[in-house]
């Protein structure tokens, strides 16, 4: 075992892809055929690496015809989500159908109630700004605490602190995106008689990285137990196009380009994987800091990060409470 | 006039407890490491203090040792007191 520990490094996420394929798509099958007896899977393509690759495996266990990919952009989506979405879609042969959903995010005031959020603490930003949400580096002992970035429309950028209302105002409004879409992927699972599938990797679906009710609603989550170098490993295999597998993680949520590393995990996919990965494996800080180039205590830091985040994600994990369980269901 | 300790349990206890009284919170159990805090529950905790007692929280005072449990928070805004009464005095 202290042998197999020395040797930690990238390499010991390194899985059989083609086993691992063939694996997925047995589940897939057994789990949209039989358990839920539906036809087909619908899949919301963002041109990110996650659904794509789900969208691949789905053409893989069920056959191009029983595939439907959605496109569901806004206002403030960048133009290669869509883009990308689309040339995935083409390479798969999938039928595709695009929905822009900036009318209904309009109807329901998401950008409206967005604004308002960010004035509170920045007074002069109005509706010509661009601007994201960060999370404080992991440089030092600090709590992690979110921060807005506005860009006016003169390009100059400003970072405020937000407080506990603006910020809550704000991930309300924003969270408006994902429901939106999941449930435009639940018409089309309507329509056609399909399952929704849902595209969470393991880091984002142990950390809570996904919006209760929106991106975390599926019938089938394909990839939830897979790493996200995992993910990019199967997407390899599986012939996804180049330029989607080189595509910088983001969150396309919001105006000003946002890294997903900034908004969640302070740390490369890559990093935070191996992290997780030591953690999940009971290895200590000291075992796992030099394979990904960080000292023990940002190392015991990530740690103390990864609890924090599994526990705030209980909410977003959590069934809704019955008084008592209804056992003839 | 309660004490700052005092206003600060009460806080904790009406929106990180949600009431219950049984959770034990001595001066010095850690809000991050008994989990009754979140990074969410920070920023609520700061505007608290902000509203509540009229200081100034800083980026560079997010950390543990000024809020990461009863003792620390009261310290801190005793702190922060003496220092605005050695300007203004």
């Amino acid at each position: 075992m202290r042998e197999e520990v020395n040797r930690f490094s990238a390499d010991s996420l390194k899985l059989d892809a083609g086993a691992e394929i063939e694996r997925i798509g047995a589940f897939i099958r057994d789990g949209v055929f039989t358990q839920l007896r539906r036809k087909g899977l619908v899949i919301g393509l963002s041109g990110g690496i996650d659904s794509s690759t789900v969208a691949a495996l789905a053409v893989h266990a069920l056959g191009a015809d029983r595939v439907i990919g959605i496109f569901m952009p806004e206002s403030d989506s960048s133009d290669d989500s869509l883009r990308l979405g689309q040339l995935l879609g083409k390479k798969l042969g999938i039928r595709t159908f695009k929905e822009d959903i900036s009318g209904i995010l309009k109807g329901v005031e998401c950008y409206r109630r967005r604004d308002e959020a960010i004035k509170e603490v920045v007074p002069e930003y109005h509706a010509g700004y661009k601007s994201k949400l960060v999370l404080s580096s992991l440089d030092s002992s600090a709590f992690r605490i979110s921060y807005v970035v506005v860009q006016s429309p003169e390009g100059v950028q400003t970072k405020m602190r937000l407080t506990a209302d603006a910020f809550l105002a704000l991930v309300a409004a924003t969270n408006f995106k994902q429901r939106t879409r999941k449930m435009l992927e639940y018409y089309y699972a309507d329509r056609y008689l399909y399952a929704v599938a849902g595209t969470p990797n393991r880091l984002e679906y142990d950390q809570g990285f996904f919006v209760k009710n929106g991106d975390g609603a599926a019938d089938v989550k394909p990839i939830a137990h897979l790493y996200k170098t995992q993910v990019y490993q199967l997407a390899a295999y599986l012939g996804v196009p180049a330029e989607i597998q080189g595509r910088l993680p983001t969150t396309d949520t919001y105006s000003l380009e946002q890294s997903q590393e900034e908004f969640y995990f302070s740390l490369p996919y890559d990093k935070m994987d191996m992290c997780l990965f030591g953690k999940n494996h009971g290895l200590a800080p000291s075992e796992v800091a030099p394979a990904v180039g960080l000292s023990d205590q940002q190392v015991a830091r990530v740690y103390k990060d990864i609890d924090a985040k599994r526990q705030a994600a209980r909410y977003l994990h959590a069934p809704p409470a019955l008084v008592e369980k209804v056992s003839e269901m | 006039m309660a004490s700052i300790e005092a206003e600060v349990r009460q806080y904790l206890v009406e929106n990180l407890l949600f009431g219950r009284n049984e959770v034990e919170l001595s001066g010095d159990t850690s809000f991050l490491e008994s989990g009754i805090i979140d990074s969410t529950g920070v920023l609520e905790l700061v505007q608290f203090l902000e509203e509540k007692f009229q200081v100034k929280v800083e980026d560079e005072d997010l950390i543990p040792a000024n809020l990461d449990s009863v003792n620390a928070l009261t310290r801190f805004v005793e702190n922060k007191y003496e220092a605005s009464e050695k300007i203004g005095g």
